[in-house]
């Protein structure tokens, strides 16, 4: 694994630490709603409920959860096709993103968008962009709205090691350092950019920190996998991005346990790479982190149990919700309503 | 009454509006201190000061990716990308991105912009600063698109864009940054998707958009005094949405259509129009209908080889007279 540099604080002894009980037990719901919904997302698409594509965060949940947990109502998502993690992170309900994938008319749109684009303005996920790097820069321009109106929210853009590498990337971290935009870019560094391994392709060892230095930003490089180094992390982004000192980058250091996407068995990885991976597992770790707070087994099964349950009774009603109204198909091309081009 | 330049009422449409209106923002290359490159937003930055007129780095995915999270959040955006060429940097946005999230979100994400460019030829600057570029725009889903060809249409069309919900392509003409019109005082708001029959005729039609709608009035002129065919000529201002109405009533009277392009002849807007009137007013013509239209090619440098590319007052005068003979 990539040496990591831990720039938040080492997890305090007590549970009411700054983080605190409530927040804690908070991320370890989130992250275990996030792992049963993708593994049922996976389930249902084996059974060809789940058509098209999607493109899965297993493994990664930490970062959703800790990045989440530390935002205010207010604050805007902008996700990338692997954006089912975050969509939920925000308290987007389960039924409405597998219904999505289940293009069925209890989607969250409806089934107009699919997988990839999962959007949530009433949750603050501003959508899920699956042109790489193209949200970048969109999140620089709420973030402006919010400097510009002296609104205090802040805009959080995560995307994979991948998106490093294009041009869109370089050009938002210039602007958004030059603007000082209260923006916060999240890497999820899952090691390989779809097929390929990030550093086959990457000038730098760690690809998004290392190319910090060249907008003036600090180098931040921490442990995708624990939710309370997560948690701390964002906090301070926000709370610097919120005081108008400007955006932060974080390179989040995680793994993603299945392919890039459903078409994908992952034969690329070295042998034994998946296994010492999950071996810090986020919610193994996190499971721990609370035992050994103190927290009960049985608060922590109860919680896992209720995820279940939650996962269960969202598919069902997907399953027994019809596919979405024929007459949507011309709808809200333009904000008329319509898809009219001439009178 | 004032007689303006086509480039003072860039300025003054957009002072219009952001006057009007605190969310309305302006953000590009060169926009700001230095007044643009093409001179058409000279004293914006002076009258509404730095916050609102926002000088950036040569970043035309950030321009238009800014511009549009600043839309669906709450702002007015109008962007400048500096020449419509630069369009294929940045055609995620234009093409991706503005155009697609309202459909893809189920209604739920706006984005009332605006991105004002420099589009077309007579400049000289070869193939990647001259091209006209509207039918890029036009065959997308979601997206607006106009062309004025006056100061005062740049005044009035710029209003409606910067008021309409939607995103709006505005391709300001190059060639005409310098020429004067008169401009009524006070605030003037158009509405898109009205074509303007800007000279009224018997015996044609000859719809065109920007440069050419000049050219076509001097080629009507010609036509009328020289060969005594009297010519219709629209200006179709909006591509998207496009006045069909007006255009169809008009070849219903004139039974001819004549279409005046600069952008190449392939998949230009004139065919639309063409397939439109095939489709619906058939019956009506007395001809086939005509396309003049740059040729299939980049766009050459070199003034004698620039002005050979792009329909002439000449080879309009020579394409209607020989159809309308033949």
């Amino acid at each position: 694994m990539a040496k990591i540099e831990d720039r938040a604080l080492a997890p305090n002894a007590s549970l009411n630490d700054d983080i605190g009980e409530e927040t804690r037990l908070r991320m370890y719901r989130m992250q275990v709603e996030i792992r049963e919904a993708e593994q049922r997302a996976y389930d249902l698409f084996l059974q060809n409920l789940v058509k098209g594509t999607s493109h899965l965060s297993l493994g990664q949940e930490a970062v959703a959860a800790g990045c989440a947990a530390a935002m205010k109502p207010g604050d805007l998502s902008f996700c990338t096709y692997r954006g089912h993690a975050h969509t939920l992170a925000r308290g987007v309900p389960i039924e409405k993103v597998l219904g999505e994938l289940m293009q069925r008319d209890n989607g969250l749109m409806r089934g107009k968008g699919g997988s990839m684009h999962l959007t949530s303005v009433d949750h603050g996920v501003m959508g899920s962009y699956a042109i790489i790097g193209a949200h970048l820069p969109i999140a620089c321009g709420a973030a402006w709205r919010a400097q510009y109106k002296g609104q205090k929210d802040v805009s959080v853009c995560f995307f994979g090691d991948g998106t490093t590498n294009i041009g869109a990337f370089h050009e938002a971290l210039n602007f958004a350092a030059v603007w000082k935009l209260p923006v916060i870019f999240v890497c999820e560094n899952n090691l390989y950019m779809e097929y390929t391994p990030i550093g086959d392709v990457t000038a730098v060892p760690h690809p998004a920190a290392d190319r910090a230095a060249a907008y003036g930003l600090p180098r931040i490089v921490i442990d995708g996998n624990d939710a309370d180094i997560v948690y701390r992390t964002a906090a301070a982004a926000y709370e610097k991005a919120r005081a108008g000192g400007g955006p932060s980058l974080i390179e989040c250091l995680t793994y993603r346990y299945s392919g890039h996407s459903r078409a994908d068995p992952a034969k690329y990885r070295p042998e034994g790479e998946l296994e010492k991976w999950k071996e810090r597992d986020p919610i193994k770790i996190y499971r721990e982190r609370l035992k050994q707070f103190g927290v009960s087994e049985d608060i922590i099964d109860a919680i896992e149990t209720y995820a279940r349950r939650r996962v269960d009774e969202a598919t069902e009603k997907c399953k027994a919700a019809p596919p979405p109204a024929v007459e949507i198909l011309t709808t809200d091309v333009y904000a008329n309503g319509g898809f009219a081009w001439r009178n | 009454m004032a007689e303006l330049t086509y480039r003072e009422a860039v300025a003054r449409g957009i002072a219009q509006e952001m006057a009007r209106d605190p969310d309305v923002v302006f953000l590009g290359e060169d926009i700001g201190k230095a007044g643009g490159v093409f001179k058409a937003t000279v004293g914006l930055y002076e009258q509404f000061g730095p916050l609102r007129v926002r000088d950036t780095p040569i970043s035309e995915q950030a321009i238009l990716g800014a511009a549009m999270g600043a839309a669906m959040t709450g702002l007015k955006p109008i962007a400048e990308i500096m020449f419509s060429d630069f369009f294929a940097v940045c055609f995620d946005y234009i093409a991706n991105e503005f155009a697609k999230s309202r459909y893809m979100s189920n209604g739920q994400v706006k984005c009332p912009l605006v991105v004002r460019t420099g589009n077309g030829a007579g400049s000289r600057f070869g193939a990647q600063h001259s091209q006209s570029v509207e039918n890029w725009c036009m065959m997308i889903p979601g997206l607006k698109v106009v062309a004025p060809s006056t100061p005062r249409d740049v005044i009035g069309l710029m209003a409606a864009a910067v008021r309409d919900p939607d995103p709006v392509i505005f391709l300001e003409h190059k060639s005409l940054y310098s020429v004067k019109g008169d401009v009524p005082d006070g605030e003037i708001v158009d509405r898109l998707g009205i074509a303007s029959i800007v000279r009224p005729g018997n015996d044609a039609t000859i719809v065109a958009l920007a440069l050419m709608v000049p050219r076509a009035l001097a080629a009507a002129d010609k036509l009328k005094s020289e060969h005594g065919i009297d010519c219709e000529v629209i200006d179709v201002r909006s591509l998207v949405p496009l006045d069909t109405r007006t255009i169809l009533g008009s070849v219903a009277r004139t039974h001819r259509l004549f279409t005046v392009e600069e952008n190449p002849r392939l998949c230009g807007w004139g065919a639309e129009i063409v397939s439109i009137v095939a489709d619906e007013a058939f019956y009506e013509l007395d001809g086939p209908p005509v396309r003049i239209t740059t040729p299939h090619i980049p766009l050459p440098a070199a003034d004698i080889l620039e002005d050979l590319a792009l329909p002439s007052v000449e080879r309009i005068v020579e394409r209607v007279k020989n159809a309308m003979e033949s």
